[in-house]
């Protein structure tokens, strides 16, 4: 991953400095060598040219164009650069605003004004290319590549414009530029070596030269040696990539329609199946088909393609040319096609005749292959009828006057899907495939062997969901019910009532930092159920919207709850994952969010995080607590951290010095609600709604203000009102719920039990914890063995002539009222020297038996 | 006084002994030494035991065969019988042998009786028996019927609405909790919208006995993707973020509610954090999947173990049963736990053993004999359990169960544990107990080791001065080991190898009015153990 690559990396400037500012100190160069020492390449960026730069994301670096390079006075190298937004770096509500789909090559020219676009050049991964486009243009197939960027638009962090004229010319300049630059592998290479088709053709116009010959041997490495030798002595056709060629594709490559390239794009599966079929049973034939594959919608783009491309590649080409040197009166009769103002069924006749031609040649060589050959034959005429058709229709409407190019550019997509086809379809194994994991970046092939048979592993992709209910859930209907699902807890109010200052003091702490672009914490604190965390979600989405509206800069939000995790290190885990999408273990999520919030990173935005339950993330060295309070006081982390936990005093109480003093002093504590609050509370809740008497709500609120104060409580108790209330009106006309009921209520959930318990006990139960207080009582200790209380126990079963139990029985007994926790209880192997101790209070359990 | 009868005796009582340690052969040393303490120690020990012995076993075979008339045979064999009601004291409910074991048996013996009849008995049998093992109920509630209606809205609002809640029910053993909740859900069952609409999750808090266990185990209920067959893919950690994603996604109109069912609730308090119960709670208080927690516990302070941030989530809903049931309708429920549902097959049958339950009911012993274990304990399983050992005495020949099979039956049921082992002892090792006894009231509870108690016997025998229960050491000692093994004493700390054994400190598990009633039953107890029983100080 980057991290690794970069140490190896070298940064050096190529060149001498072009001109020296002597005031500011500083010297401009023309480029940069970036020499990797592990593969021993180097790569010269020169001004002008795209990168790719490191972000917080290693899946995900940023593209940036290099607009100016230099060195300070104090021998730092830095780079100013435009930058590019990918899509996912746009805030999702302004996606919308597209209104097109975009594919991942697809990045947009930054002009939001925030970004320092100065960075340091050990930031710089490698040289990428960035296509301009216009708007209705897709990026060509051919290009399809993880490292090929196009560009269409500008984001200037509001809306999107098309590119202005003068920028679009300035970037294809700079593309084509770096296209033609010598000392790294031409960005447009691919171009050429997938119109193989093209080549035939010109062939036959145009000499070969040796200078040709010479650059395509440059650009397959110097590895393969003998094949190529080979390949060279057979084909003179190869060495047809001139410069026509590449310029036509160029001028064609926005020109191709989407109807056509499917087609193509059947055809190619066709005959992918065909050979697939097939290739089990003749090893040329799926080498045949390999080749097809590995060729040609090959790969170059990428700067060290081509030294592993090695014998698949050359092979490839070898059998073409084969073939072409065989069917020369295809390749006439096509080449007539191409030249001449025939229409575009033309040239497809012409394409079928040559592929008709090409199969007769085939009857020379295997019978398996001959059979192999006629089917792809059969299957592309088949085809090419149906592509005849649409052609039409697309000839019409293709204003580029050059007539050939459709048919053409079809071929080369073609070509290219079957390629794709291959990565796609791992069944074959071949070299090709083996190939092109070998250019992926090692994350991405790490993915692929991911889910491996046998490994317990989540599967990838499962998404975890509750199934769907079968019919739909019942609306409420009567005034009742719909009292009750707006005062359940998790009905979500319009607005929080009673927490507008808190509201407002969260609000404009995290503001200010935002607009600061700096960090720090905040620490809440409160008893549970006084609306601590749905204000801070209320602040948030606030935030969220103000920054929707560019009041101030947007931000990325992350939560954790200590309660929801399984250890506090997965504090780490969850935070990547929420801020970055990576899955990594909790260790290596520290490491990486260390280096994200603590090294200066281009193109960084504020991320505001909240930590629910901050007592959970205690540990026995607090790192967890001391990373995430740490981190907001780095000079470039720009981290705001809203720390949520109950008790006031927690960073005193659990907290290393070190740990508390970088939360900091920022504090808030959430007050209990006064009755009055919780009385607005829940009328807003009810919303005019008729559902309560206005005492009723009195009532709850002052109970619930005097015991805790919790919201959550005062909603339970008025829930459970509406609902005795249902029960009681039942017969009759609806009624609203009145004092009674949330007596009632009430009684229900905060009455204690034992009372009850007792007086619901059996007889010899009560006897038993008489005589426990009798002996209580005797023994002045407020605790006692059964052996003596069973003696008391006897003791008053003889004064009231009832028959005195067994042992066994009083064990029963004693055993039964320890397991309802009225009395509490050792271990009971210690049989009738067990100590028996009260749960409740002697007061309460002679007032329970007393009343009877 | 012949020391050498009596070290002949000691020698072949050692003789026997050392090489045993198994529990067959102690029951047989049991016998052995009763015997030489009671009648005949003084003759030819060996011979004596042998033949006794073999009389025994005549009698266990004997036993086997004439099975039905048990407990007939019990009241009138004294101490033969004691081997079965110390199995009874232990081993609740005494296991029956099955019906069609006792149906061959009688087949011998009735051929005469009509196959009818013995169909009905093995009928009535196996219908009482599962109604009274597997607590099926009859499908009646007793005094729960607020409580019911309560928990059945509850659960019905979960589904048709989507509401999410939480619930507990608190009772006490016995009290119906599950039989209340499985009742509901039958009910809710029977409701069409709700059978496809419902998910549910049973956990119970002895089998998922931490947070993992329990994570793994709702994983595998809810059939997330993350299971495989029955296996749950993915470290803890991931498994929880996938079951919270997984709720989270959900909402209430459209997703399908789920029922979380914790049994055994005051064991998952105990679990690290209560993450669960705080997941599982702020799920129920927020707008995801709709979600109800009932927990079912016997634990009355369980609201006090919540910490305090799980407890404010907890809706604060507790249905509690109280077993709040009097006397008249206990009765009514005995009535109906031992009627024969209408579907019985022999109509006539099912009509005379109806009616003989209700002129039971309204029989004075019966109400009696209800009413003592009414006093006892108020829970239902209790009741299932005196039945059932009423149940197990009908035979073709005794079909219709009487008062006095009931009375029967609760007396094995009240039957003291301890002191039925006393009943098995023999004569040396009740003296021990004795001993023991007075060294407790001596020394007020203090513990005592086989010293001492030796000392107090050995004053005992001297008082006496016969001599006849002249034992030597080491055959005490025996004895005094006899009773550690039994339990009745138990050394007061863990016994290291190295201590010697007379002076391990143990104390007494029997309380003194144990040991009076016991020896009250004792079967030829010598006249002076038991004055000596009585006072300490008798020979004054």
């Amino acid at each position: 991953m980057n991290t690794r690559q970069q140490s190896k990396i070298i940064h050096s400037w190529c060149g001498r400095p072009m001109c020296l500012d002597r005031k500011l100190r500083t010297s401009q160069y023309k480029g940069i060598l970036i020499t990797s020492e592990s593969s021993g390449t180097e790569t010269c960026v020169q001004l002008g040219d795209f990168v790719l730069v490191e972000g917080e994301n290693a899946d995900q670096p940023f593209v940036a164009q290099i607009l100016n390079l230099y060195e300070d006075g104090s021998q730092n190298k830095h780079a100013v650069v435009q930058w590019f937004s990918h899509i996912t770096e746009i805030p999702q509500n302004k996606r919308r605003l597209l209104k097109r789909k975009v594919s991942p090559q697809e990045v947009f020219f930054d002009k939001v004004p925030g970004y320092d676009t100065d960075i340091p050049v050990e930031t710089i991964i490698k040289r990428t290319t960035v296509i301009p486009l216009l708007l209705g243009e897709e990026l060509p197939i051919t290009l399809n590549k993880k490292q090929t960027f196009c560009v269409k638009q500008s984001w200037d962090g509001k809306c999107f414009t098309t590119l202005s004229s003068d920028t679009f010319l300035k970037l294809k300049e700079a593309s084509k530029k770096g296209g033609n630059s010598p000392n790294s592998s031409s960005s447009f290479t691919p171009s050429g070596i997938v119109s193989l088709l093209k080549k035939e053709t010109e062939s036959v116009v145009q000499s070969a030269t040796k200078n040709d010959e010479l650059e395509i041997q440059s650009k397959h490495g110097d590895s393969k040696s003998s094949v190529r030798k080979k390949r060279c002595s057979q084909g003179v056709a190869n060495s047809t990539r001139t410069p026509t060629a590449r310029k036509k594709l160029q001028l064609n490559g926005p020109t191709q329609s989407l109807n056509s390239r499917l087609m193509g794009c059947e055809i190619l599966k066709l005959l992918d199946d065909d050979c697939g079929a097939i290739a089990p049973l003749e090893p040329s034939a799926a080498k045949r088909k390999v080749r097809i594959t590995g060729g040609l919608g090959s790969p170059p783009k990428m700067p060290r393609t081509d030294d592993k491309s090695e014998s698949g590649f050359a092979t490839e080409e070898r059998w073409f040319s084969d073939t072409i040197q065989l069917s020369s009166y295809a390749k006439v009769k096509y080449s007539s096609g191409k030249a001449g103002d025939l229409p575009v069924k033309n040239d497809t006749i012409a394409f079928t005749e040559y592929l008709a031609q090409n199969c007769q040649n085939l009857l020379l060589i295997p019978r398996s292959r001959r059979i192999c050959a006629q089917k792809t034959y059969a299957r592309i005429s088949e085809q090419i009828s149906v592509l005849n058709k649409l052609e039409k229709k697309d000839f019409l409407s293709v204003s580029d006057g050059s007539d050939s190019s459709s048919s053409e550019e079809e071929e080369n997509d073609v070509l290219c899907t079957l390629e794709k086809k291959t990565k796609l379809s791992r069944t074959c194994s071949t070299p090709k495939s083996s190939r092109k994991s070998s250019v992926h970046t090692p994350a991405k092939t790490l993915e692929k062997t991911k889910p491996l048979p046998g490994t317990p592993k989540t599967p990838q992709n499962a998404t975890p969901e509750i199934p769907r209910r079968s019919c739909e859930a019942q609306k409420p209907v009567t005034i009742l019910e719909k009292a009750r699902l707006r005062l359940h807890v998790s009905a979500i109010p319009e607005s929080l009532p009673c927490r507008e200052e808190e509201f407002q003091d969260i609000y404009n702490f995290v503001e200010s930092k935002l607009i600061d672009g700096t960090g720090g914490c905040m620490y809440i604190s409160g008893v549970p159920g006084t609306g601590k965390t749905a204000t801070v979600h209320e602040v948030i989405h606030c935030l969220q919207q103000a920054a929707e509206n560019d009041d101030i800069p947007s931000f990325q939000f992350a939560e954790i709850n200590g309660m929801k995790l399984t250890d506090p290190h997965q504090a780490y885990v969850q935070i990547l994952q929420l801020l970055t999408g990576q899955k990594v273990t909790a260790t290596h999520a520290a490491v990486l969010l260390e280096k994200l919030f603590c090294t200066p990173g281009p193109k960084k935005k504020t991320t505001v995080l909240i930590v629910d339950e901050l007592d959970l993330l205690w540990t026995r060295k607090q790192n967890v607590m001391y990373n995430l309070f740490d981190w907001p006081t780095r000079k470039h982390s720009k981290l705001i951290i809203l720390a949520i936990a109950n008790t006031m005093d927690l960073p005193e109480r659990i907290m290393m010095n070190r740990v508390s003093s970088r939360l900091g002093l920022t504090r808030m504590s959430f007050q209990p609600y006064t009755y009055k609050q919780l009385q607005q509370i829940i009328s807003s809740r009810l919303n005019n709604l008729k559902a309560f008497e206005e005492d009723a709500i009195q009532l709850v609120s002052r109970k619930v203000a005097a015991l805790s104060g919790d919201a959550r409580r005062c909603l339970d108790i008025c829930r459970r009102a509406t609902e005795i209330c249902e029960f009681a009106s039942r017969k009759r006309t609806q009624e609203i719920v009145r004092m009674a009921h949330i007596t009632e209520a009430i009684d229900e959930m905060f009455s204690s039990p034992y009372i009850n318990a007792i007086r619901n006990a059996s007889l010899h139960e009560q006897i038993f914890l008489k005589a426990v207080l009798a002996e209580f009582r005797r023994a002045g200790v407020e605790e006692a063995t059964v052996q003596e209380i069973y003696r008391q126990h006897i003791a008053l079963c003889r004064m009231e002539g009832r028959q005195s139990p067994t042992l066994s029985g009083v064990m029963a007994i004693c055993s039964r009222l320890g397991a309802c926790r009225l009395l509490l209880l050792e271990s009971s192997k210690k049989y009738l020297h067990m100590r028996v101790r009260l749960n409740i209070s002697q007061d309460d359990i002679m007032y329970a038996l007393k009343d009877e | 006084m012949r020391p050498g009868g009596a070290r002949e005796a000691a020698g072949g009582g050692r003789g026997r002994d050392v090489p045993s340690h198994r529990a067959a052969r102690a029951a047989r040393t049991r016998k052995e030494i009763r015997l030489r303490g009671g009648r005949k120690w003084r003759g030819k020990a060996g011979a004596e035991v042998r033949g006794r012995l073999d009389e025994e076993e005549e009698e266990e075979e004997e036993g086997r065969e004439g099975e039905g008339r048990r407990h007939v045979r019990g009241r009138r064999g004294g101490c033969r019988e004691r081997g079965s009601w110390v199995g009874a004291a232990r081993g609740w409910p005494l296991p029956r042998p099955p019906p069609e074991m006792k149906t061959a048996m009688s087949k011998r013996r009735f051929k005469e009786n009509s196959e009818a009849n013995r169909e009905c008995i093995s009928q009535v049998q196996k219908i009482l028996r599962e109604r009274f093992c597997h607590n099926y109920g009859t499908g009646k509630l007793f005094g729960v019927e607020h409580q019911y209606r309560h928990l059945l809205e509850l659960l019905k609002r979960t589904v048709i609405h989507g509401e999410s809640n939480s619930a507990l029910i608190i009772g006490p053993r016995g009290s119906g909790k599950t039989v209340l909740l499985n009742h509901a859900l039958k009910e809710l069952m029977g409701i069409k919208q709700v059978q496809m609409n419902l998910l549910e999750v049973r956990l119970n808090g002895l089998l998922q006995t931490n947070y993992k266990v329990a994570l793994k185990e709702i994983t595998r209920q809810l059939h997330l993707e993350n299971v495989v067959g029955d296996k749950v893919f993915g470290s803890f950690a991931e498994n929880l973020a996938f079951l919270l994603e997984a709720l989270r996604k959900g909402d209430r109109t459209s997703s399908c509610p789920v029922l979380f069912i914790l049994d055994e609730f005051d064991l998952f308090v105990h679990h690290k954090g209560q993450t669960l119960l705080y997941n599982l709670f702020d799920v129920s208080q927020s707008a995801q999947t709709p979600l109800t927690v009932i927990g079912l516990t016997c634990r009355q302070d369980i609201l006090e173990l919540l910490e305090k941030r799980v407890k404010s989530r907890f809706s604060h809903r507790q249905i509690y049963l109280m077993n709040s049931f009097d006397f008249k309708q206990y009765i009514r429920i005995f009535k109906e736990q031992l009627s024969l549902p209408a579907q019985f097959p022999d109509e006539s049958f099912a009509q005379k053993w109806n009616q003989n339950v209700q002129h039971l009911s309204g029989d004075r012993t019966v109400q009696d004999t209800l009413q003592n274990l009414f006093h006892h304990t108020k829970d239902l399983r209790s009741l299932h359990l005196l039945l059932m050992l009423a149940v197990s005495n009908i035979t073709v020949h005794h079909p219709l169960i009487t008062a006095s099979d009931l009375h029967e039956a609760s007396r094995q049921y009240r039957m003291d544990s301890k002191a039925n082992i006393i009943h098995g002892l023999s004569v040396l090792e009740v003296c021990l107990i004795i001993a023991m006894k007075h060294l407790n009231d001596i020394y007020e509870g203090e513990p005592f080791n086989f010293q001492m108690v030796y000392n107090e016997f050995q004053k005992f025998i001297q008082r006496k001065a016969h001599g006849m229960y002249n034992f030597e050491k080491p055959v005490v000692m025996k004895a005094f080991e006899h009773l550690l093994r039994l339990e009745l004493v138990k050394p007061i700390e863990r016994t290291s190898v190295r201590a010697q054994r007379e002076y391990i400190l143990v104390k007494l598990f029997l309380d003194s009015n144990q040991i009076m009633d016991a020896l009250q039953v004792y079967p030829n107890c010598p006249t002076d153990v038991k004055q000596w029983a009585v006072s300490s100080l008798s020979w004054l």
